[in-house]
């Protein structure tokens, strides 16, 4: 057993693909549907922020993007869920153990949404955080997940410019709503440090060892601080760390140490809106339950 | 105000605030592949109303922005029926096959129009109504044998042609959908 | 019921699997499928299949190695050298 994990092993690391109904290791299956559970999770939690402001969208144009922002996230959380139930976990269960608190999902889904300004500054700059991570998944050594993430990139392209053109449109406006923006960015900038997740080494994540993730997390927060920080100093705005700079000589940005704690906290369930947020997805399963029955029914 | 604008703004009102009702469903629908066929359903008719205040805008020299969100909660035309905020799914399936029906027959008057814009508009509208049509019929199939949604469309087909009315439902909606808005007057977002 | 979905993104370019939908029925595949693959006009068409319709096959028999339908079964540089060379007309720096 022992050599078919290293020849497993050796062909994952170098660009092997893994199909459904290949041998896997316990350990690699157990992992990968633990990290793609949590993916699911997350989509169909990251809903949650953004409804109460469908409801309040202040243009029709607006409306409709942001409408179809959070329909492609559902539609992100279907495909996901599709997967992790064809590695043998059902869509039914996935959701007990969502609500019931036993599976995770990620921080930023954690916090409120308080003004127009979360937003634009969520659409921009937690969806950017977002598809960093998405884009080095598109390397999965597991291949299913790796040809969905391509549909997720593709749609998540939109949701990127819509939140950049919301606070684009902001920071144009009258002082009240310049105010809005900054506002925003200092509350969700402790989340976004936090949210590719702690610096482990990759060697050491097994999660980079099984190339499911082909990206250490330092590295994935690097690439979001070079790609964005600039966008964000070039509209005016001020990011809530002095510590904030790039390393002209290494090219490596420096800042303040995030608050792991903070984060380990928020994601087993203690965030400012998670019980909020798993009541609403309680109650709503609950009261559609008997619409599931009639369409499992004929 | 014209009698082409006041029909133009009755419909677009009808489209507007069910467009906003049934958007109140994404992300929380009975489960994830209908979510995302529902928040179509709804991006549609959002889309018609806009198309529609468009057209009524030139009339009333505004924008459609300006009508879909700065009149007063009394000055809408939807008819009672869209206003209800329906949190259950057998009544919002039933308001919407009550909806479908009314709107196709609307829908084929205004084709037969002699203004030539408005027909063009509806039989694009109607186009895509057919897809709702054909989802409200799937549906309304399904729950045929179920009770309660016999007893919800016995409660909401008196409310299509009520248009009097304006019920404290409208008026909470309108107080949330125009919030941000409000809060900067005149402002560009 | 589990349905795949296959795409086909311009006119005459292949059908590709796309991924699958859960649905009571057929109707109900078609209206998911339609959205989830097509609401941004992704696709120009899409064939919907219950997942028992599809027999997947993964083993395939060549214990005797048949190259002689392949172009690896015909490595012709040697031969063609020879025959260059028998003809006079191998070039200057093949000689």
């Amino acid at each position: 057993m022992a050599q078919r994990e290293d020849e497993f092993l050796e062909y994952v690391q170098s660009g092997g693909q893994v199909e459904v109904d290949d041998w896997m290791p316990d350990e690699y299956r157990a992992r990968l549907r633990k990290f793609i559970e949590m993916h699911a999770n997350s989509e169909l939690m990251g809903v949650l922020p953004e409804r109460e402001w469908i409801l309040r969208a202040p243009t029709l144009q607006r409306k409709l993007a942001l409408t179809a922002k959070v329909q492609d996230e559902a539609g992100h959380a279907q495909l996901i869920y599709r997967v992790v139930e064809d590695l043998g976990k059902p869509r039914e269960q996935c959701l007990d153990d969502l609500i019931s608190g036993k599976s995770k999902f990620h921080n930023v889904f954690h916090y409120p949404t308080k003004t127009w300004g979360d937003v634009g500054v969520i659409a921009w700059l937690v969806d950017a955080a977002a598809i960093i991570s998405q884009k080095a998944l598109l390397k999965c050594s597991y291949a299913p997940y790796a040809r969905i993430m391509k549909k997720i990139c593709w749609e998540e392209s939109f949701h990127i410019l819509h939140g950049r053109d919301v606070v684009l449109t902001l920071m144009l406006g009258t002082d009240d709503q310049r105010e809005l923006v900054q506002e925003a960015l200092n509350r969700w900038w402790g989340p976004l440090m936090q949210f590719h997740g702690n610096p482990i080494a990759p060697e050491a994540d097994p999660m980079y060892v099984w190339r499911i993730k082909s990206q250490g997390n330092d590295e994935a927060r690097q690439q979001f601080l070079d790609g964005y920080v600039p966008q964000i100093w070039e509209l005016g705005l001020t990011v809530p760390d002095p510590e904030l700079r790039k390393d002209e000589k290494t090219g490596r940005w420096h800042y303040t140490e995030p608050d792991w704690d903070e984060l380990m906290h928020v994601v087993t369930g203690h965030g400012p809106k998670t019980a909020d947020r798993l009541d609403l997805r309680r109650n709503a399963r609950e009261n559609s339950a008997w619409v599931r029955s009639v369409l499992l029914a004929a | 105000m014209s009698e082409r604008a006041q029909l133009l703004l009755a419909i677009a009102d009808d489209e507007l605030i069910l467009g906003w009702r049934d958007s109140e469903w994404t992300g929380i629908a009975p489960f994830l592949e209908e979510d995302v066929a529902f928040s179509s359903i709804a991006q549609n008719e959002i889309g018609h109303a806009r198309a529609l205040y468009e057209l009524a805008a030139r009339d009333l020299e505004t924008t459609a922005d300006e009508l879909a969100f700065d009149r007063r909660p009394e000055d809408y035309r939807c008819s009672e029926l869209v206003q209800l905020r329906l949190p259950e799914w057998e009544r919002t399936i039933a308001r919407h096959v009550l909806y479908e029906e009314a709107d196709a027959a609307r829908l084929r008057e205004l084709m037969a129009s002699d203004d030539v814009e408005l027909a063009g508009l509806a039989a694009k509208i109607d186009r895509e109504e057919a897809y709702h049509r054909m989802h409200a019929q799937m549906w309304a199939d399904r729950l045929r044998e179920e009770p309660r949604f016999a007893a919800a469309l016995d409660e909401l087909r008196p409310l299509i042609d009520r248009r009097d009315g304006r019920t404290p439902e409208l008026t909470e909606l309108w107080e949330q959908m125009t919030e941000v808005r409000r809060s900067v007057p005149g402002a560009t977002w | 019921m589990i349905y795949e979905v296959f795409r086909q993104e311009r006119k005459g370019q292949a059908f590709q699997h796309a991924g699958s939908i859960e649905a009571p029925d057929e109707r109900f595949a078609e209206w998911y499928a339609r959205e989830q693959y097509g609401r941004r006009g992704e696709s120009t068409a899409l064939w919907v299949v219950p997942r028992e319709a599809v027999h997947p096959i993964e083993d395939f028999v060549d214990e005797l190695n048949r190259n002689y339908h392949r172009v690896d079964g015909y490595p012709l540089k040697e031969k063609l050298k020879e025959a260059r060379e028998r003809a006079g007309t191998a070039s200057p720096r093949n000689r």
